[in-house]
């Protein structure tokens, strides 16, 4: 049952991710993007990281995914690209081999069994299985006691984010104010 | 029977690198932010397969503060995307190049 689990996971998150690479139209993409998202998120469930996966689902599917097709809509940039031509000549040739080279470089120790990786001691935050305290309760511990600091560094950098993006999505204000539909100078 | 997580990194892996070969193989900007995504995505999944491999929750709060992490990275990446479009429509990542060297 796990394995039946794993290989659909897999096979919709690889076809997704192809997706997203091959497919001409923006759109296409994003929609692409939400079944690997999926995936991504089934994966957690049969890993035992429910609230990730709640998360997961909620926040990409939900937000960021919608977020792009909101931009892709309100600037009209759904129109499909040429991926016929290669703008620089032995690009792509160069970009499929350095990705089979560092595919190479991760899956070879893995394959072979060097774990020296994982070496390291197991449950140094805490068991994240044993035991029956549900997931949620185990991650909120963790995230409000031990990784406090990083927690509250995170609202700090969601207000930036608010900022820069009012900041990057204003008009200036003058030309606003004369009703006049000045662009700016590049 | 549960499946390995040799077979969870290695999936990881393959969906990394596909993320890292579109974002430089595509012209077009937002697609290469959602290659970018793919990337964080495989990421997550890794963190989570350590995760249970080790019985450590750590790694499941690392993706937590990923999450919150992307979400940022969108919201500004996609406001510098419709800055740039509002001065030239249509603009590819070879158009945006003032900055060369």
């Amino acid at each position: 049952m796990d394995w039946v689990v794993f290989v659909v996971a897999a096979a919709v998150i690889l076809a997704g991710a192809l997706g997203v690479l091959t497919s001409r139209n923006p759109v296409h993409a994003a929609l692409s993007l939400v079944a690997t998202l999926f995936g991504v998120a089934v994966l957690f469930v049969a890993q035992r990281a429910d609230f990730l996966a709640v998360v997961q689902v909620i926040v990409y599917a939900g937000a960021i995914v919608v977020l792009f097709l909101f931009v892709i809509m309100l600037l009209g940039v759904d129109q499909a690209e040429n991926l016929e031509v290669e703008p620089l000549a032995g690009q792509r040739p160069a970009a499929i081999g350095v990705g089979l080279a560092g595919l190479a470089a991760i899956v070879l120790p893995i394959v072979f069994g060097k774990w020296q990786w994982l070496s390291g001691q197991s449950s140094v935050v805490g068991p994240a299985h044993s035991g029956t305290e549900p997931n949620v309760n185990r991650l909120a511990t963790a995230l409000f006691t031990r990784y406090l600091l990083p927690f509250e560094a995170t609202s700090v950098l969601l207000v930036i984010a608010v900022i820069g993006a009012v900041v990057l999505a204003r008009r200036p204000l003058t030309s606003e104010r004369r009703g006049e539909t000045v662009r700016e100078e590049p | 029977m549960t499946v390995p997580g040799a077979w969870y990194l290695t999936l990881a892996a393959i969906l990394f690198m596909v993320g890292a070969v579109g974002l430089l193989v595509r012209r077009n900007v937002l697609v290469m932010f959602m290659c970018v995504e793919l990337m964080l995505n495989a990421v997550n999944l890794t963190f989570v397969t350590f995760a249970r491999m080790l019985d450590d929750i750590g790694g499941q709060v690392v993706v937590f503060f990923v999450l919150v992490v992307a979400a940022a990275e969108v919201v500004v990446g996609l406001g510098i995307i419709v800055a740039i479009f509002r001065r030239r429509a249509g603009a590819t990542a070879d158009d945006i190049s003032l900055l060369k060297g």
